[in-house]
């Protein structure tokens, strides 16, 4: 029998439990999602049962390091997600800018950005998205950018649908932007998804429930930002990236 | 949320947590010189290839793979151009050829397989490998080790079933080719890193 939505509400509702009572008992607070998170169903043959081998690095450990990229990976249009076709794309036209930033707050300089999204009625352009819902012949949904000296990066898109999955009856994501990022060490790369404020499938989704710290969840939502609105072309959201994970400067620099 | 709000009194910001890479990166993060890290054509190329199975033992047919290593002469600068792009078309120039940038990417085919076609690292002998898939909710970082060199830390505190996994094996019937299979779980699980 296919598991309802209130199957899975009960059980990220116990996970949910079980860790608001390890935090109120002094447990450090979780800024990842476990990988073993049985409400997301595909995680239960994909994660590891053995605990993560700690690597203590010195600075000629590889994954302190990490790929550099520059001018000739991207081209001037590549963050601009209308304009890869001859017509513009139908939905909601957005800015999407923040900043890329390591756990110290620095800016991550001249790194990677790359995005990947629904079409505004939720359909992907992937041959394995076969629902009901129209693709869009002037939107592919794939953009990147090489952030500045500030760390900063922006993309012009258009707001990405909800669309239903198959993790249990009635399954709906809420609308996001998959994002891709590299730091300055291969240990902080990173591959997530920004969300919109107040999205009413927030509370049902076991992908966003699987960060069981709410301040951590909240970190997943970008802001609406009237600044960055631009008259008669688009609405404005920032959504600010931080790494986790050490690099071999902050090594040298005795940490 | 903006990096103010966030900052907490340590001086440090809590990080941005991972979400799985999902069923659909397959037309956005593979690029189609992905595999091919070393410089076209040159004699030293070896191959390095397997499979990622999950904790039955199936083959995962939409695992995307990451290897990111030391240059032949041991140095960990890297190098741009492992996208490049064509600046006319907005489509896939491919690698120039020449540099060696030290990553790649490669999705697992509809068999779980995967292959690169690298330059041994200078330094220590390994391949980064950070595993990313559908159904994995924060990336895994593994090694692959082209050789058991003597003094690694790493190696020499895991058990000899962890420790085999690993360790590419060179292929007697294959030229310059390696084998690396990576189990998210199970009895062959592979050994997975956490840095600190």
């Amino acid at each position: 029998m296919a598991l309802t939505q209130h199957d899975i509400d009960r059980e990220v509702t116990e996970l949910q439990d079980a860790y608001d009572k390890a935090r109120a008992g002094g447990a450090p607070a979780a800024h990842h999602p476990p990988r073993d998170y049985a409400p997301y169903r595909s995680s239960a043959l994909r994660h590891p049962k053995q605990p993560l081998v700690a690597v203590h690095g010195d600075p000629e450990t590889v994954e302190l390091s990490g790929p550099a990229f520059g001018t000739t990976d991207v081209t001037a249009l590549d963050n601009d997600l209308t304009k890869q076709h001859h017509g513009e794309p139908l939905g909601e036209r957005i800015t999407v800018s923040g900043r890329l930033l390591d756990g110290r707050g620095r800016p991550v300089r001249g790194q990677l950005v790359e995005v990947w999204q629904a079409n505004a009625s939720g359909r992907y352009a992937h041959q394995r998205d076969d629902h009901p819902a129209p693709l869009d012949p002037n939107f592919t949904g794939v953009g990147r950018v090489l952030t500045g000296d500030d760390g900063s990066y922006s993309f012009t898109t258009i707001k990405p649908g909800a669309y239903p999955w198959r993790n249990h009856a009635n399954a709906w994501r809420p609308a996001h932007i998959h994002f891709s990022l590299f730091g300055d060490a291969f240990t902080q790369r990173l591959v997530t998804q920004m969300y919109f404020p107040n999205d009413p499938l927030f509370p049902y989704d076991p992908i966003l429930r699987s960060v069981t710290d709410e301040s951590a969840r909240q970190r997943l939502i970008a802001t609406y930002d009237h600044d960055l609105s631009q008259p008669e072309f688009s609405l404005g959201y920032r959504w600010d990236i931080v790494l986790d994970g050490p690099s071999a400067t902050w090594i040298e620099e005795g940490r | 949320m903006s990096e103010q709000s966030l900052m907490e009194t340590n001086g440090t910001l809590p990080p941005t947590p991972s979400h799985t890479v999902g069923p659909f990166y397959g037309y956005a993060l593979p690029f189609p010189d992905g595999g091919e890290i070393a410089p076209a054509g040159h004699p030293d190329t070896i191959t390095v290839h397997g499979y990622v199975y999950d904790g039955a033992g199936d083959p995962i047919p939409d695992a995307l793979l990451e290897f990111w290593q030391a240059a032949p002469d041991g140095s960990l600068t890297g190098a741009p151009g492992s996208l490049r792009r064509d600046p006319v078309t907005g489509g896939y120039y491919g690698r120039n050829g020449v540099d060696f940038t030290g990553f790649g990417r490669v999705p697992t085919d509809a068999d779980g397989h995967y292959a690169v076609r690298t330059l041994p690292p200078g330094g220590a002998p390994y391949l980064s490998v950070c595993v990313f898939a559908r159904g994995l909710l924060h990336h895994l970082f593994t090694r692959a080790y082209l050789d058991e060199p003597a003094g690694d830390t790493l190696l020499s505190g895991l058990e000899p079933a962890r420790r085999e996994t690993l360790l590419a094996r060179a292929e007697a019937d294959k030229h310059r080719t390696y084998r690396f299979d990576i189990h998210l779980q199970g009895d062959k699980e592979t050994v997975f890193l956490a840095f600190d």
